[in-house]
């Protein structure tokens, strides 16, 4: 060990011996295990050319940004424990849903000034603005989930709430009445029960077992606000 | 029997390792002398876990103590300086609800529940509350009103949340900002004993607006009476105790200065409470709603708006 901490300094005393000899005087002892990734920056530098977007056609680029989405989908509509739709997280599900809740909650005459429902970019708004807050609200109890991850969750668990809506637009088409209404509020509440479940199931092991009450409470409150406004929107 | 000689070995291992932790236990609390003993691991401590526990969760005021002298204090553009007002488990907001609703005569909010620990979460999410919860009742009472009309046609009133929205907001940050630079004012001219900081003001004016969340789900019923009554009794609750918080800090000034501070508190609150029943719930739209046809349901508003 001596000569190996000396070799270096002494440019004379390693010409005249063979190269990084002291090197081998180093030794691993047997009982720590060594184990670990060699990544060899040639190879890496070669992967990373082979999966470059820029030589394949837009086709499949688009197709496999669809099929990453419609995994995601999949996974909310069966929610189980399972990591991909945090490990890899995107916003473009989220916008698609957003979009679509908000065009299907608009209603269409022009003289629709005074009826009250949310616009456009009310409906917006309170989706991200409200996930925002949940996300942050989760990070500041301490939650160990990323801003993107819990904002991309909370995004896609929409998605129930947007079959709701569409259930609700063909049921809207037949006569209205009570039974028209019954129907529409047991479709509502069946869909937020599934977004709710589906988000608590992703979202909830990210807090420590003391908060995660208060964690779920305003996932809650978000998607029963949603539910209130696909409830009474009439077209 | 060779079986059960094996568990003890293994029971055995099991008691090795844990001293074999305990080491590294030690020397961690020895580095820092501050940090809270009751957590360090000793071979009693798997026996007596659960008391333990029982012990902070009923018992909260050693650690909050504890705590509150150790607060790190983080500059103000960190995330870790706003993670400190967000720092609450389940069971104190629990009971910090708990305390706004059932006032005890000559016991402080402030320093019973709250204890130099104030909390933004409560405050926020118990006004975000109870932004829909008048919106939404409101807009169903309005239409159990009108209901069995031919001539209603219902809407959502969507515009509302975003009033309803403003009004709670304000009263819950505007109210406690001047509530407190006049508490400081007044600390200047007269030595007080109690003085409370601005997010304690915050904290406890958000909790004594919970017990209108409840209140506002009932307001469906659209019954003049029944309203009025509820309404009295959310404003006994949380009325009192907001003087009976605010009393201590005042009660040292000038008997007149003192008892006006109370009754502008009280009334503010009243005036927030009758206000948001008065908009929120007697549809001013019933004046120039054709009364082709008056139903009972609708007579008390009807004599209201003549």
């Amino acid at each position: 060990m001596a000569e190996a901490a000396e070799s270096p300094g002494d440019p004379a005393a390693a010409s005249t011996r063979p190269l990084f000899a002291g090197l081998s005087d180093i030794s691993i002892s047997q009982d720590i295990p060594v184990e670990g990734e060699i990544t060899i920056p040639m190879r890496s530098r070669i992967r990373e050319f082979d999966s470059s977007t820029l030589n394949e056609s837009v086709q499949s680029t688009i197709m496999r940004d669809l099929k990453a989405v419609g995994k995601k989908f999949m996974h909310v509509l069966y929610p189980r424990k399972s990591n991909t739709l945090l490990r890899d997280w995107d916003l473009w599900g989220p916008l698609i849903l957003c979009v679509t809740l908000a065009l299907m909650l608009q209603r269409g005459s022009a003289d629709s000034e005074n009826d009250g429902g949310p616009q456009f970019a009310e409906v917006f708004v309170i989706i991200w603005f409200g996930a925002v807050t949940i996300t942050l609200n989760s990070k500041l109890l301490g939650g160990n989930i990323s801003f993107f991850q819990s904002l991309c969750v909370l995004g896609y668990c929409i998605l129930p709430l947007t079959v709701a809506l569409l259930v609700c637009r063909l049921v809207l088409l037949a006569k209205p009445g009570p039974i028209n209404f019954i129907i529409r509020l047991f479709v509502v509440i069946m869909m937020f029960v599934w977004s709710i479940v589906a988000s608590t199931a992703f979202l909830a092991d990210s807090q420590p077992p003391s908060r995660k009450a208060l964690a779920v409470y305003p996932v809650f409150l978000f998607y029963f606000v949603i539910s209130w406004m696909i409830l009474t929107f009439t077209p | 029997m060779a079986a059960v000689d094996d568990l003890q070995f293994e029971e055995f291992g099991d008691v090795a390792t844990s001293l074999a932790a305990n080491p590294d236990a030690t020397t961690i609390s020895i580095e820092d002398p501050g940090e809270t003993p009751k957590y360090q691991p000793g071979p009693p401590r798997g026996s007596g876990r659960e008391e333990d526990d029982e012990l902070l969760g009923n018992d909260d005021s050693d650690k909050t103590e504890l705590l509150a002298g150790q607060k790190k204090s983080s500059p103000f553009w960190t995330f870790e300086y706003y993670q400190t007002f967000f720092d609450v488990d389940t069971y104190q907001v629990f009971d910090r609800i708990k305390g706004s609703l059932l006032p005890i005569p000559g016991k402080n909010f402030v320093r019973l529940y709250i204890r130099s620990n104030p909390d933004l979460y409560g405050p926020f999410w118990i006004c975000a509350t109870l932004v829909f919860a008048i919106a939404i009742s409101g807009n169903l009472s309005n239409f159990l009103i009108h209901l069995g009309e031919k001539t209603y046609h219902y809407v959502p009133e969507f515009r509302k949340v975003s009033i309803a929205a403003t009004i709670i907001y304000a009263y819950a940050w505007l109210v406690p900002l001047a509530l407190w630079g006049f508490l400081l004012w007044r600390n200047s001219k007269v030595m007080n004993i109690v003085s409370y900081s601005f997010l304690e003001i915050v904290c406890v004016y958000g909790y004594s607006l919970f017990i209108y969340i409840p209140t506002a789900i009932l307001w469906i019923i659209p019954q003049k009476a029944v309203r009025w009554i509820l309404v009295m009794m959310a404003l006994g609750i949380s009325g009192s105790v907001l003087a009976m918080t605010f009393w201590p800090a005042v009660r040292e000034d000038n008997r007149r200065i003192a008892l006006a501070t109370i009754v502008t508190i009280v009334l503010l609150h009243m005036l927030l409470s009758v206000g948001c029943l008065a908009y929120f719930f007697d549809a001013p739209e019933m004046d120039h709603l054709p009364t082709t046809a008056v139903i009972p349901n609708q007579t008390v508003a009807a004599a209201k708006s003549s």
